[in-house]
């Protein structure tokens, strides 16, 4: 089967996540999608398979121009899509969540069902037990199930959103060569969406690459890594000088800090932040940047070492009274020797008994459930610690996790302000939010709700509602979205922030950006720190290879 | 027309749409709509008699509405509101009948404001406890809510059949009437305490001002729209939501307090009346603004009071008045919206599974 994009646009909001894009997928061929985050290679494949519609272009299989309005649609169509987080059911066997796909009438075809995919799991080189439960299997065999389901119902075309992140080494040596198999054996057509440049280059025979929505250009494999490089990341631009950096105290001390989650593990960082020094932190999504950022924040726990903000370990504040619950406990136990005390003796009957540890513990239940609501009152959270002592974290999620949406820009100068007062000064908070929304050229109001404000104008509301002085400022993707002028401003009230001491830590996507912004920048790859460079001293091209796992 | 304006009138549009169709259904059944709408008045506020028992209604349902603002503002689903009621009723009974008991000499001047101040802990803690169990167990506070709902039913059953029995034996009927003093002092014949209307009215006017006015109303408002923002900019959320729900408590026992103290003269089985949950539907349909609820109060406990009325005048059964409750609340939720019966609907697709 032969699908051919034609002009593909997809437009959200004032955002081009893909402008015009054409491509032709070829069948028994395997085709990489390279791109930086956000160059637009979901949307695409998003398009492809089915889940949302083009703004406009057309996509045709074989020269017949089809459109879908469903997934089930292009997978009946023969496009199937293996999404990056399986799509699947946890709680079910692996032969339930396969039937789940096929129209079962009322009996399921249990018997015939497991045969099925356990003949389809040898065609395919793939081990599976359809009896298991799901949540029993790793991240990879969940992905073979899945892609035997695709398989099962028909899929000529297979698209594998970043495939390789959380599987195993043998797993993706079997899905690799799997995925060989089907396309020059079978005639099937792979499309590989990924930004690690080793994975395309051992896999695909042809790559596209997109940035900004826009196609760049497709590129036979093999070729040398530095074309793919500079069509990922851009020619080099000749950058502003530098401005100065004086090494001042340490602001930020992280000791061989580990971090883990079900999904990525992060070991062993080490380095400071200096006063007025700015660090960026390069790599592709999820390498494990995100992670060290929160949990320099407090946001995230460590699972060993330390993060120290001006020498104190961020901890946040065990309350004063944590021992009250447990009195509770005590009293209970005090009083129940004390009963059984009093039955040995002779004292008490049986029933008694029974009265009184009913009457102890509706009385230990009450200390415990007063002292647990006094703990929590008085207990402060490891991030509300690290914001008290002049830290600030500015997450990317706008209206996830930034602001509320409903309310407007004074009620968050309220909630912001260093200091608050019991009764609310709207006045003050009105005239205080206009001076910053001047300042940082927000366009809105101080009445307007910050969910009616454009992406950009959310972003900014967030930088205007940063307080001074501070002294570490924590940014994920500080000026995405932005213009490369409001940038610059944004940029330029930092530098005075910088002048007066604070330090910067931030998440960028946009390797011009951290090259001409940072003092310094960490790289990260896979959950390691690959390496700390002096921004001055170094290239896109070289902090790509590094992106890519690769030490300079 | 202008949005302003619109938003203002609109409120009229789902009532008169109920109304169309619950005299179409009175016309089903054969009754004549004049008779059965008059015989409402009549039920509920032609007499000074009648209308006094629509207010003595009103208060606790105001009482616990008023909770209800506080932590709808900050996103908690208080179901338990019921339960608390009913703690508030059994801590302000203890008082009325034990510790009256124990010092017999207290004045009610003493007496009474000791009761509700014990209706309002015990209501509270409960609160309390549905609050820990959210956020300590991960239990959700409709589960918990439900839960408490019905430990304190049983609490209250065996208080009643158990030690707080009259002395002629114990019913589940109810505890002995309490002594005269420990009651809320009734205006005339009717169940009415002027006292109680005066404290919900005060109640619900500091929570109005504290929800619009002071900064702790603001972290509540931000909680409930964002946890995690709310969360970044600083708010302790556990702190929050723990304060509000005790309040809501503290509020529904009061409520408790005023329907054994005046409503009743003793603990009996059923002393919530559902109100607890009326409430929830009031402070849903007023979509929390506190004047409305106010008022939708007033008329629920309108349609209520005027049930018996209806029965008598028109032979339909005084459940007649729970149907045109749940009509309205329907038909306010269907079409309450403005933007929502405005806007073209869009059909939402879900999240993806991931994102590169």
């Amino acid at each position: 089967m032969r699908v051919e994009l034609q002009e593909i646009r997809k437009i959200f909001g004032d955002v081009r996540a893909n402008d015009g894009i054409d491509l032709t997928f070829e069948p028994g061929k395997i085709y990489g999608l390279l791109g930086e985050n956000g160059a637009g290679k979901s949307t695409l494949m998003k398009i492809l398979s089915g889940y949302q519609p083009p703004t406009s272009g057309q996509i045709l299989l074989d020269g017949q121009p089809i459109s879908f309005s469903a997934p089930d649609d292009a997978l009946n169509a023969g496009i199937g899509m293996l999404y990056q987080s399986p799509l699947d059911f946890p709680p079910l066997q692996v032969i339930e969540n396969h039937l789940l796909a096929y129209d079962n009438r009322l009996i399921l075809k249990l018997e015939d069902g497991s045969e099925e995919l356990k003949a389809y799991a040898r065609r395919f080189g793939f081990e599976i037990d359809p009896e298991r439960y799901v949540d029993t299997l790793t991240l990879g065999e969940r992905q073979q199930m899945e892609l035997l389901r695709l398989l099962a119902l028909g899929a000529e075309l297979l698209i594998l959103d970043e495939p390789t992140t959380g599987i195993s080494a043998e797993q993706k040596e079997v899905l690799f060569s799997t995925m060989r198999r089907l396309a020059h054996d079978e005639n099937k057509t792979i499309v590989l969406v990924s930004h690690k440049l080793e994975e395309v280059q051992e896999l695909c025979d042809q790559v596209a690459v997109l940035r900004q929505g826009k196609l760049i250009g497709t590129q036979d494999i093999p070729c040398p890594t530095s074309i793919l490089v500079r069509m990922m990341f851009g020619e080099e631009i000749p950058r502003s000088e530098q401005p100065a950096f004086e090494e001042g105290p340490v602001v930020l001390q992280i000791n061989d800090a580990c971090i883990h989650t079900y999904r990525l593990a992060v070991e062993h960082i080490e380095f400071e932040v200096h006063e007025g020094e700015v660090i960026g932190f390069a790599g592709l999504e999820g390498s494990g940047q995100g992670l060290l950022l929160r949990a320099c924040a407090g946001l995230i726990p460590l699972r060993s070492g330390e993060i120290l903000l001006d020498g104190k370990p961020v901890k946040g504040k065990r309350s004063p009274v944590f021992w009250l619950p447990y009195l509770a406990y005590a009293v209970f136990i005090v009083r129940l020797i004390w009963l059984l005390v009093e039955l040995i003796l002779g004292r008490i009957r049986g029933v008694q008994l029974a009265g009184g540890i009913v009457v102890a513990l509706l009385l230990s239940g009450a200390i415990w459930l007063v002292g647990t609501i006094i703990e929590s009152w008085t207990s402060v959270a490891p991030y509300h610690e690290f914001y008290a002592q002049g830290g600030a974290f500015v997450p990317a999620g706008r209206l996830d996790e930034g602001l509320v949406a409903g309310l407007s820009l004074t009620e968050h100068m309220i909630l912001a302000a260093p200091e608050h007062s019991f009764m609310v000064n709207w006045n003050a908070a009105r005239e205080e939010i206009q001076k910053r929304i001047n300042q940082v050229n927000v366009v809105g109001r101080p009445e307007s709700d910050v969910a009616e404000l454009s992406g950009g104008n959310q972003q900014r509301a967030m930088i205007a509602l940063l307080n001074a002085p501070l002294r570490l400022i924590m940014l994920e993707h500080p000026t995405r979205g932005l213009d490369v002028t409001s940038a610059n401003h944004i940029w330029g009230l930092f530098q005075q922030r910088r002048r007066e001491g604070t330090a910067f830590m931030f998440i960028s996507a946009d390797l011009d950006e951290l090259l001409e912004r940072s003092d310094r920048i960490a790289v990260f790859s896979g959950g390691r720190l690959i390496q700390i460079v002096r921004a001055s001293d170094t290239s896109v091209e070289e902090l790509g290879y590094m992106i890519g796992g690769e030490q300079v | 027309m202008k949005r302003d304006n619109l938003r203002i009138i609109w409120p009229a549009v789902p009532v008169l749409l109920a109304l169309v169709v619950i005299t179409i259904l009175l016309f089903v059944v054969g009754a004549d709509p004049i008779t059965t709408y008059s015989a409402f008045w009549t039920g509920s506020f032609a007499t000074a008699e009648r209308t006094f028992s629509t207010l003595a209604f009103w208060v606790p349902l105001l009482l616990c509405a008023t909770g209800l603002l506080v932590t709808f503002t900050a996103g908690l689903w208080n179901i338990g509101v019921e339960g608390q009621m009913i703690m508030g009723a059994v801590g302000a009974s203890w008082v009325a009948l034990k510790v009256a008991n124990a010092l017999p000499n207290i004045p009610g001047l003493v007496i009474i404001p000791l009761e509700l101040i014990i209706a309002f802990l015990a209501g509270a803690l409960w609160a309390g406890l549905a609050a820990i169990l959210k956020t300590r167990g991960g239990v959700h506070e409709i589960f918990g809510g439900v839960a408490l709902n019905s430990l304190a039913i049983i609490a209250t059953n065996y208080l009643i059949s158990g030690p707080w029995q009259p002395p002629e034996g114990g019913t589940f009927r109810g505890t002995q009437p309490f002594p005269a003093h420990t009651l809320l002092p009734l205006h005339g014949d009717t169940l009415f305490s002027p006292l109680s209307l005066v404290l919900a009215l005060l109640v619900l006017l500091v929570v109005m001002l504290t929800l619009k006015g002071t900064f702790w109303g603001l972290k509540l408002k931000a909680l409930g729209k964002n946890l995690s923002s709310a969360f970044m900019m600083g708010i302790s959320s556990e702190r929050e939501a723990i304060i509000a729900m005790m309040l809501c408590g503290g509020l529904a026992g009061l409520a408790g307090a005023v329907r054994v103290l005046s409503w009743f003269d003793s603990l009996r089985q059923s002393i919530s009346g559902g109100i607890g949950f009326l409430a929830i539907l009031i402070v849903l349909l007023s979509g929390m603004r506190p004047l409305f609820t106010l008022v939708i109060a007033l008329l629920f406990s309108a349609l209520l009071t005027g049930g018996s009325i209806v029965q008598l005048r028109t032979q339909l059964h005084s459940s007649i008045s729970g149907i045109i409750q749940g009509l309205l609340v329907l038909f306010m939720l269907l079409f309450g919206d403005y933007r929502k019966v405005i806007r073209k609907r869009r059909v939402v697709k879900p999240a993806p599974g991931g994102d590169a």
